[in-house]
């Protein structure tokens, strides 16, 4: 299935949940916020969701701004 | 009695804003909030480069320092309340500064779309911060539609020129009840003192000095002039004018007044 993270696509051979994507990525969830297909998804959702083929994906965190 | 800012329903003390972006490195931008002890700043919401080790800026950010996440990239007012709800989810408070830009040459603001974000992010519950051309009849419709202040322009971002919209800005400062932030282009704090001059209710800073030689040392002039310029205000500023008005007393000269 193809997945869409952050405007690129990736190819997953199995089906994960958002919780075991984030995990493989190495990403620290303390930092981060998710959408899926534009939704907001609240980190104790995570384990919930299983990510299906052309879902989109995007992981965000802060940066310095004016 | 302390001179405090009533937003958003804080009291602020700090009356200078720092944005966190264009340091050379969190720990600098550390040292220069440190340094400012700033209220408020500034942070932005980006896409994580997944597989690059990328610090938490968050962690160099004082804890009493309230977060305000804007909602620069969006190009309208959809893209901005998507990136207000992100922020909120982020766990970052409610505070948001609306940012919509289309420009990319002059990074002006559209005013337009700032305003239908505004309405509909006050309505969520968001105190809502808009960075706005100085114009008064939306400033107006940005205050009634409950914006906790308005952050006009002082010149276009990160260009260092000033408040080239001082006579703008004055007429908000005399007709908007809510507090006007002057917000970007303030590349000096003889810039920053003369917004408080004015009567500005506090100014934001990142470039000038996210990007001087020493920014610590910086920071801590913009906040000696915010303080200076807000304390000029309150004393009340003596009128100008065209001639000489003289210092010493007119009479009892030492000179004989018949030659």
């Amino acid at each position: 299935m193809i997945l869409t993270i952050n405007g690129k696509q990736e190819a997953v051979e199995r089906p994960v949940t958002l919780d075991a994507l984030v995990a493989a990525k190495g990403l620290c969830p303390e930092k981060i916020v998710v959408e899926h297909n534009f939704c907001i998804v609240s980190k104790e959702d995570w384990p919930k969701i299983m990510l299906g083929d052309k879902d989109m994906i995007e992981i965000i965190s802060f940066v310095g701004g004016g | 009695m302390e001179d405090l800012l009533a937003l958003g329903g804080r009291q602020v003390k700090n009356r200078l804003l720092i944005g966190t972006g264009k340091f050379s490195g969190y720990p600098l931008m550390q040292k220069a909030l440190e340094a400012a002890r700033p209220d408020i700043v500034t942070v932005a919401l980006r896409r994580v480069d997944i597989g690059a080790k990328e610090d938490n800026i968050l962690e160099y950010i004082p804890k009493s320092c309230v977060l305000m996440a804007n909602t620069s990239g969006a190009r309208n007012a959809d893209e901005a309340i998507r990136i207000a709800r992100l922020a909120k989810a982020a766990g970052t408070g409610n505070w948001i500064k609306i940012e919509v830009v289309q420009d990319n040459k002059y990074l002006l603001p559209d005013n337009l779309e700032t305003l239908k974000a505004v309405e509909i992010l006050v309505k969520e519950g968001f105190i809502v911060l808009p960075y706005m051309s100085p114009d008064l009849s939306m400033a107006r419709r940005m205050a009634d539609a409950g914006a906790a202040a308005v952050m006009p322009l002082g010149s276009p971002i990160g260009s260092n020129r000033g408040v080239k919209t001082r006579e703008l800005v004055e007429i908000l400062v005399r007709e908007i009840k809510v507090p006007v932030i002057v917000d970007a282009g303030l590349g000096s704090p003889s810039d920053a003192c003369e917004c408080m001059e004015m009567g500005c209710a506090a100014v934001l800073v990142n470039t000038a000095i996210a990007i001087a030689r020493d920014p610590a040392v910086m920071a801590q002039a913009f906040s000696e002039a915010v303080r200076a310029g807000r304390l000029a205000y309150l004393a009340g500023l003596a009128s100008s004018g065209d001639r000489a008005s003289a210092s010493s007393p007119l009479t009892g000269f030492l000179r004989d007044e018949t030659r």
